[in-house]
């Protein structure tokens, strides 16, 4: 039984590989679907690190380099306005230690929000981000229900002004893009620009599969954690001193 | 009666031709009204003109999966790129929005009576370009993160 495993899993190998290389094939010659391998084993997995011990309470930077990046514009009712990033302030009872969370979508390597999308509007790309197509969209909040950090916001009224390279209307649900207009022109998240630019440096961005990258480092060196990690949901962004 | 029938059809084509005139819209030879279409800038189009009229609406949207879903934003059928070249200038200098009837897309979709609603969620005129403080700069920023964990 043990001898038969190898030998096993190596034929479903070949049939793995070969189907993706050949899709569908209806008959020889016609192929009804090509599937891209998935380039997540070699290419990028955005992360972030936040250095919490460097996160004053009283610093709301990244949320204000947010709203102006993205244009998010609130009507005044903290209740409905979209929010991609919020600072939560938690506190300790036994050593009275008060921290002040930056909360973002925490673009999880399983991400439930996509698991829960009838449309597939919500999906991650090949380098981790998770995004909702607002194309596909039908404003159903399966996915605000499903994501265990409240990192979602769905979009009540009618918005004018948007941002030329961030898209939100009226219907659908939007979160943290970690900023991926930047980061496919080779940039960094705004957050990120504007706490190592005129804040306290808390925030590291990038890229987690490559061991040489700061934040690979950092994460191999000091002790981190993730919201929630008993999920299984395995984000990618981490907190130091959480 | 016979007499003034000629008369007032004339009357009615030369009122018609003046408020066509007035409203900005050609009679050409076919005698079909035309819409009045800004220019754009440069030379030429990314593709043929009678091309993107027929298609515009598909190469559009076969290159929103792209970017959307690949990050795959070096493609020249872009919306963006279609208002930085298409932008028409209102009153005060700025590009007018879709809200107004001179913004390039509604010269010929409200001609046509065809909807638009990518502007619901998308800008309809080009933005501020970054400052230079908040501007990508991938090489700076892996040298800079180098120094911060030094």
């Amino acid at each position: 039984m043990t001898g038969a495993q190898p030998s096993n899993s190596g034929r479903r190998r070949f049939f793995a590989r070969a189907a993706a290389a050949a899709g569908l094939v209806l008959a020889p010659g016609v192929v009804l679907l090509t599937t891209k391998a998935k380039a997540a084993a070699t290419g990028p997995r955005w992360g972030l690190l936040i250095d919490l011990n460097k996160c004053p309470i009283d610093c709301s930077e990244c949320v204000t380099a947010c709203n102006d990046e993205n244009g998010l514009k609130g009507h005044g009712r903290p209740l409905t306005d979209a929010q991609w990033i919020r600072k939560v302030d938690v506190r300790d009872p036994a050593s009275k230690r008060e921290w002040s969370v930056p909360v973002m979508c925490q673009h999880c390597e399983h991400p439930p929000c996509v698991d829960v999308c009838p449309t597939g509007a919500s999906f991650q790309r090949d380098d981790g981000i998770v995004l909702v197509d607002k194309h596909i969209c039908i404003g159903c909040r399966y996915c605000m229900m499903a994501c265990p950090y409240k990192a979602r916001s769905f979009i009540h009224e009618d918005l004018t002004d948007q941002k030329p390279h961030a898209p939100r209307g009226k219907g659908t649900v939007e979160s943290c893009t970690l900023c991926v207009h930047r980061i496919d022109a080779g940039g960094q998240p705004a957050c990120v620009e504007r706490c190592q630019g005129i804040a306290t440096g808390a925030m590291t961005f990038g890229d987690l599969n490559d061991p040489d990258s700061a934040i690979a480092r950092r994460v191999a060196t000091y002790a981190t954690r993730r919201i929630r990690d008993d999920l299984g949901l395995a984000p990618g962004v981490y907190y130091q001193g959480l | 009666m016979a007499g003034i029938r000629p008369f007032l059809t004339k009357v009615i084509v030369v009122l018609a031709m003046t408020i066509l005139a007035e409203t900005g819209v050609n009679a050409e030879e076919t005698g079909v009204p035309h819409p009045v279409i800004a220019k754009g800038k440069g030379d030429q189009c990314v593709a043929d003109t009678a091309f993107m009229r027929r298609n515009h609406m598909r190469v559009l949207d076969h290159q929103r999966d792209d970017t959307v879903h690949a990050g795959e934003r070096a493609g020249k059928f872009s919306l963006k790129g279609c208002l930085d070249c298409h932008a028409v200038e209102g009153t005060d200098t700025r590009p007018v929005s879709f809200d107004s009837p001179q913004h390039f897309c509604r010269t010929c979709h409200d001609f046509a009576a065809v909807q638009v609603d990518c502007f619901s969620c998308h800008a309809s005129r080009p933005g501020e370009k970054p400052t230079a403080r908040f501007r990508h700069d991938g090489g700076d920023l892996t040298a800079r993160l180098r120094e911060a964990v030094k």
